[in-house]
């Protein structure tokens, strides 16, 4: 790609943002908007993949609503994501945990990342 | 003027102001010199300019082509391409076209050349069905009729069949601009373009 696209890409990255890594689950502050109003709603579930890179990047965010299974792909650069919080951090082996949508039940969790152990 | 030529970059995207992602290809547009005037009092019998794009090394210039750029003030350029001119225009031989061009307008029909897929079947060059792959079929990726029987017993002419895809001129109509960036003579059009990376557009004015 050439690099003046790779510029126009990467020259209005959002920096508001908390680190936070696949496994993780995120509490995502979305705007809503209803009959001419904006609200914030928030979404909390666990993140089970990242695609693309700059302006393009996207995460797939898995939770159980109600018994039923939610995934959203969320465009992380979009204006209509107001913010992201830190829940949890998670421990897993793997970059992408498609793997969380044949699990149910305790067989879906995931560990909690433990800092200061090997 | 029209329009003018310009280079497709690649393509990325941008959010509008209402959250709203909007797929946007990146046209290098200009700076282009123009390197002759035709009027419809002289020689040409019709009113156009000719611009130039892109610089060519002088030895890999023919001779002729290089006085030609010479009389512009401009070492020799890779493409040239003629325009024609709205009302009251006044351009000169030498004067230089940069992408504010396109500052306040709303559309633009862009030309290109598109990428060349060679030699196609029908399915992948018209986009038809293929047959089936089992049961002793042997017609998965053939063509199947091409016509009628007696009457008028020959193949309609433009019947879909193989042949080359792409690698053929094609101009994309009403593309919306999104972006006009002058300092880094930058055009940023709403969709796609014709044409591979680092090819050769022609952006016009949309009527």
């Amino acid at each position: 790609m050439s690099n003046i696209v790779d510029t126009i890409r990467t020259e209005k990255l959002r920096t508001d943002l908390p680190v936070f890594s696949i496994g993780d689950t995120i509490r995502c502050r979305m705007n809503i908007t209803e009959g001419g109003k904006t609200r914030i709603q928030n979404y909390e579930g666990v993140v089970i993949a990242r695609q693309g890179s700059a302006n393009e990047a996207s995460i797939t965010v898995r939770k159980i609503s109600n018994g039923v299974a939610v995934e959203r792909v969320l465009p992380i650069e979009s204006p209509n994501l107001a913010g992201i919080e830190l829940v949890r951090r998670g421990r897993i082996r793997r970059s992408k945990l498609y793997y969380l949508r044949e699990l149910t039940g305790k067989k879906a969790r995931i560990r909690e990342k433990q800092f200061g152990r090997k | 003027m029209n329009g003018m030529i310009g280079r497709k970059l690649g393509m990325t995207r941008l959010f509008d102001e209402d959250g709203r992602h909007v797929p946007v290809t990146v046209i290098e547009a200009g700076p282009c010199v123009v390197t002759q005037v035709k009027t419809a009092g002289g020689a040409d019998k019709y009113d156009a300019v000719q611009l130039g794009f892109g610089p060519l090394k002088p030895k890999n210039a023919p001779r002729p082509q290089k006085g030609h750029f010479e009389k512009a003030g401009t070492g020799p350029l890779r493409i040239v391409g003629e325009f024609t001119l709205d009302e009251g225009d006044a351009y000169v031989r030498g004067d230089r076209v940069d992408v504010s061009l396109f500052t306040g307008v709303a559309r633009v029909d862009v030309t290109g050349v598109t990428r060349g897929f060679g030699f196609q079947g029908r399915i992948k060059r018209w986009n038809q069905g293929r047959g089936p792959a089992s049961h002793g079929s042997k017609n998965v990726r053939m063509s199947g009729s091409t016509g009628m029987h007696t009457k008028p017993g020959r193949s309609l002419k433009n019947t879909s069949m193989a042949g080359q895809l792409g690698n053929k001129q094609e101009t994309k109509k009403n593309l919306s601009v999104v972006r006009v960036d002058q300092e880094r003579n930058l055009l940023l059009v709403k969709g796609s373009v014709p044409g591979s990376k680092n090819g050769i557009v022609y952006i016009r004015v949309s009527r």
